[in-house]
C-alpha cells in the first residue's frame, strides 16, 4: 500500500506538475451573494447575523457577551506579535451568506459553488470514501449529506446552525463548555459571529467507521470565517471526522477563527483529522480542545501547510481514569509563512497517558514553531507522557523554534521528551544521488520520509492528497 | 600496460583517473588529500585499493563519486568520458557506484520505493510493478536478505552487515559499469562476507569493473583482484597482484611507508 502511494510522488512528477496554489486553489468565484454583512465588527453586526439566523434568545446574548468580552481581552503577547498586531479587524466582512438554501442533493447547489467544489475534488470524495459530507462556503453550509443507514442509528451529522435549531438542548448543554467565550481573544470573537460548523452526535455504541468530513471554502477577499464545531461522541461510541480547507490568494487579507469543542465520553473514540492548506493572506487562529471521560481515546491528526499565520494548539484534558490522548501534528511553512503550532494536554485523571508528536519542516524563510503544554495535576498519579519534535530545515534561511513547557504537579509520571532539528543531510541528499536520484527529487524524498508517520495515518485518499501538496510546496527549492 | 591502454578514452578502458588531487576545507585553509592519483581499471577488471587507517581511501572513493564536500583536480573518466564536472546523479546514471562504509539511514522512505526511484533514474525510465517485484525478489534471495526488508525504512535501525548486504544488493539492480566498493568488507562476520563477496562476484562480468578499498585481505581471497594497489598518505605507492597482498598481510605497511617516504624525499 505504502508503495503505491509513495510512487506517484517519486516519479519524476516535480516538472510534470507545474501548476500551483493559486492555479488549484487559490481561484475565485464572481461574487454573488443573498447578503454581504459591511466591513467592520460591532454589535450591529453581531445583531444582524443573530437575526438572520433566527436564533434563541440566549444565543443572542451569548453572541453580545462576547464581543464585549473579544474587545476587552488584550492580544496575545506571547507568539507573533508583529504579525499578529497587522491584522486589521474592521477591514472583515464578518458574515457572508451565499444564495440559494442548504442542499442535500448536489444537484441543487448553485451551480458556481458547485463547480468550486467540484473543481476541489469533494463530491468525488464523497462518493468513494465518506459517509457524510458538509460543505461550507463563506459562512454557510450549503450542501450536507449523511448516509442513510447513519441516521437510521441516531447519528446526527449537520452544521451548527441547523443542529441549533433542530436539536437545541444538545447545543445549549455543551455550547462553550468546552472552550469558554473567553478562553481567549479568538475563542471570543468565534463566539461572537460564529456561523456554520459542525455538529455530530453519535448515540451509545454507534461506531461510524468511515469518515464524516466536512470541506470550508473562503472564496470573497477580506472575508472572516468563523465556524463552530462540536462533536459529542457517546459511551462506546466511535467517530473519525476530517476537514479541509482552502482559500482564493488575494493581496489583503483574510481571517479564519474556528473554535472546535470535542466531547468523548466513557469509553468513546474520536480522531479529528486537519488537512488545512489555506491561501498565504489567511490568518488562521483556531481554538481547538476536547474533553476525554474514563477509559475513552481522543487524537487530534493536525497538518497545517497553508496560511500566512497559523496558530493552533490542539488541547485535550484528560478527566476520566485511563483516558487516552495524542496529538500528532505537521506544519509546513514556506516563505513567508509563520506555522506557530504545537499543543496542550492536561492529565486531570489518574492512570491518564498521552502522546505528542509534533513535526515541521521550514523551507526559504518560513518559521514553524511548536508551543506545546502538558499539564499533569495534583491527584493525576501513574500518568505516562510523551513528546517528541521533530524540525526539518531546508535552506540557509529556514527557522524552527520550540516552547515546550511541562508543568507536573506529581511525581509518579513518566514523562518523555525528546526535540531535534535537522537540516535535510547534506549524507542523505548525496545518498540519494550516488543512486542517480537528481536533488529535487532527493530532497522531495527526504521530506516525504520526515512526513511519513504523519501520512501513514490518514486515510489513502489524503495521503496521496497530502504528498501531492508537499511536491508542489517543494517545487524549486534550493537546498 | 600499452600505451594505448593508457588513453583513459580507450574503449577497453571503463574508468580512469589522471592527476587526481583532492582537497577538503579545514577551517580557512585546504588541506591536500589525494595528492596526485593515476588510476587505469579495464572492462572485466577488479581492482583492489589498499592501505592502512586514514590514508584517505575513502575520501579518494567519495571524491571519484562527486561527494560536495571535496574540491577535485584532474580527471575522471568513465566509458571513455570525462565525467568529473558531473553532479553525482549524472555519473550514476552513466553508470558509476559507490558501495558506502557507512550506507546513511532516510526515515519513513522504504527500501521498495527507494530502489525503485534508484533504478528508473538509472535505467532512465519506469519500471512496471510486476516486473519490479520479480527484479527485486531474485536480488533478495541471491543476497540472503529477507523480503520484509522492502517495507522497511532505508537503513533504518539495520545492522551493519544488513546494510552492506543491501548496498550490493544495489550494485545487482543497478548493473553499475563500474563499482566503488568503499570498506564493504568492513564489520562482516565469515557468513555474511561469503554472501556479500558472492554478490560482488555475481555483479562482476567481461563489461564492467570495480575498485575495491579495503585493508584487509580477508575479503580478496573471495574477490580476487586482477590488480592490487597500495595506498597511502594520498598516492598510490606500489602496483602489483595478490603476492602484494600476502606481503602486506605478512609485514604490514610499515616497510612501504619507508619505501613512500623515500619516494616522498626523492620528489621534492
Amino acid at each position: 500500500m505504502s508503495e503505491t502511494t509513495t510512487t506517484n510522488t517519486t516519479r519524476g512528477q516535480l516538472t510534470a506538475i507545474n501548476d500551483d496554489y493559486t492555479a488549484r486553489y487559490g481561484f475565485h468565484d464572481p461574487e454573488d451573494y443573498f447578503l454581504k454583512a459591511p466591513k467592520g465588527l460591532n454589535h450591529e453586526v453581531v445583531e444582524m447575523i443573530s437575526r438572520k439566523k433566527n436564533e434563541p434568545d440566549w444565543m443572542r446574548a451569548v453572541r453580545h457577551a462576547a464581543l464585549d468580552t473579544f474587545r476587552a481581552k488584550p492580544m496575545p503577547r506571547w507568539g507573533d506579535n508583529e504579525s499578529l498586531d497587522s491584522i486589521d479587524f474592521e477591514n472583515i466582512h464578518y458574515y457572508i451568506k451565499p444564495k440559494g438554501e442548504q442542499a442535500t442533493d448536489w444537484n441543487d447547489v448553485p451551480d458556481q459553488i458547485k463547480k468550486t467544489f467540484d473543481r476541489l475534488g469533494i463530491p468525488e470524495a464523497e462518493r468513494k470514501f465518506l459517509a457524510g459530507v458538509t460543505a461550507q462556503y463563506e459562512s454557510e453550509v450549503v450542501y450536507h449529506s449523511i448516509r442513510e443507514d447513519l441516521t437510521k442509528l441516531g447519528v446526527i451529522f449537520m452544521d451548527m446552525d441547523s443542529a441549533l435549531r433542530e436539536h437545541p438542548e444538545i447545543v445549549r448543554k455543551w455550547f462553550g463548555k468546552i472552550i469558554p467565550t473567553g478562553d481567549n481573544k479568538f475563542s471570543a470573537l468565534n463566539t461572537a459571529v460564529w456561523s456554520g460548523g459542525s455538529f455530530i452526535y453519535v448515540p451509545k455504541g454507534v461506531k461510524v467507521d468511515i469518515p464524516l468530513q466536512a470541506y470550508f471554502r473562503i472564496n470573497a477577499e477580506n472575508m472572516g470565517q468563523f465556524e463552530r464545531t462540536l462533536i459529542i461522541a457517546d459511551e462506546d461510541s466511535s467517530v473519525h471526522y476530517i476537514e479541509g480547507c482552502t482559500a482564493p490568494t488575494y493581496s489583503s487579507d483574510s481571517l479564519h477563527s474556528a473554535v472546535v469543542e470535542l466531547v468523548a465520553m466513557d469509553r468513546a473514540h474520536i480522531r479529528y483529522t486537519t488537512i488545512q492548506n489555506w491561501s498565504v493572506n489567511v490568518y488562521n487562529l483556531v481554538t481547538k480542545r476536547a474533553h476525554a471521560y474514563t477509559d475513552s481515546v481522543v487524537e487530534w491528526v493536525d497538518g497545517n501547510l497553508g496560511s500566512k499565520l497559523t496558530m493552533k494548539y490542539p488541547a485535550i484534558v484528560l478527566k476520566g481514569e485511563r483516558a487516552h490522548g495524542e496529538v500528532l501534528s505537521i506544519a509546513f511553512a514556506g516563505h513567508g509563512q509563520h506555522q506557530d503550532a504545537g499543543a496542550k494536554m492536561t492529565h486531570a485523571a489518574p492512570n491518564t497517558t498521552s502522546r505528542i508528536i509534533s513535526k515541521s519542516i521550514s523551507k526559504d524563510d518560513g518559521r514553524s514553531s511548536y508551543r506545546g503544554l502538558v499539564r499533569v495535576n495534583r491527584g493525576a498519579t501513574g500518568c505516562k507522557t510523551s513528546v517528541e519534535c521533530d524540525a526539518l530545515l531546508i535552506g540557509e534561511n529556514a527557522i524552527s523554534d520550540t516552547y515546550p513547557t511541562m508543568d507536573v504537579a506529581e511525581s509518579d509520571v513518566r514523562v518523555e521528551h525528546e526535540a531535534r532539528v535537522s537540516k535535510v543531510g547534506e549524507e542523505q541528499l548525496f545518498y540519494l544521488q550516488s543512486r542517480g536520484l537528481d536533488p529535487d527529487k532527493a530532497r522531495l524524498m527526504i521530506v516525504n520520509g520526515f512526513i511519513e508517520p504523519f501520512v501513514k495515518e490518514l486515510p489513502m485518499e489524503y495521503a496521496v492528497e497530502l504528498n501531492r501538496l508537499i511536491e508542489l510546496e517543494m517545487e524549486g527549492s534550493v537546498g | 600496460m600499452s600505451d594505448a591502454l593508457l588513453n583513459p578514452a580507450n574503449p577497453a578502458n571503463v574508468f580512469a583517473c589522471r592527476n587526481l588531487h583532492v582537497f577538503v576545507k579545514d577551517g580557512d585553509q585546504e588541506k591536500e588529500i589525494v595528492r596526485g592519483v593515476d588510476l587505469t581499471v579495464q572492462r572485466g577488471q577488479k581492482h583492489a585499493l589498499m592501505g592502512p587507517n586514514g590514508s584517505g581511501k575513502s575520501t579518494l572513493a567519495a571524491a571519484l563519486m562527486g561527494h560536495p564536500s571535496y574540491r577535485v583536480e584532474g580527471e575522471i573518466w568513465l566509458n571513455g568520458e570525462r565525467v568529473d564536472a558531473l553532479e553525482p546523479h549524472e555519473r550514476a546514471r552513466r553508470g558509476m557506484f559507490l558501495s558506502f562504509q557507512y550506507p546513511v539511514a532516510v526515515p519513513g522512505v522504504t527500501v521498495a520505493n527507494f530502489l525503485r526511484a534508484s533504478l528508473a533514474a538509472r535505467r532512465g525510465t519506469e519500471i512496471p510493478v510486476r516486473a519490479f517485484r520479480q527484479e527485486l525478489n531474485e536480488a533478495f534471495a541471491t543476497m540472503g536478505i529477507d523480503p520484509s526488508f522492502i517495507t522497511r525504512y532505508l537503513n533504518d535501525g539495520f545492522s551493519g552487515g544488513e546494510k552492506k548486504k543491501l548496498e550490493i544488493l544495489q550494485m545487482l539492480l543497478l548493473k553499475p559499469a563500474f563499482s566503488l566498493l568503499d570498506e564493504t568488507d568492513s564489520g562482516l562476520d565469515i557468513d555474511a562476507l561469503k554472501v556479500v563477496s558472492d554478490g560482488i562476484n555475481q555483479a562482476s562480468g567481461p563489461d564492467n569493473g570495480l575498485l575495491l578499498v579495503t585493508h584487509y585481505q580477508r575479503i580478496l581471497n573471495h574477490v580476487q583482484p586482477d590488480v592490487v594497489h597500495v595506498f597511502m598518505s594520498g598516492r598510490l605507492v606500489r602496483t602489483g597482484g595478490m603476492e602484494l597482498v600476502t606481503a602486506l598481510e605478512e609485514r604490514g605497511y610499515d616497510w612501504l611507508t619507508d619505501e613512500a617516504a623515500v619516494a616522498e624525499g626523492s620528489r621534492t
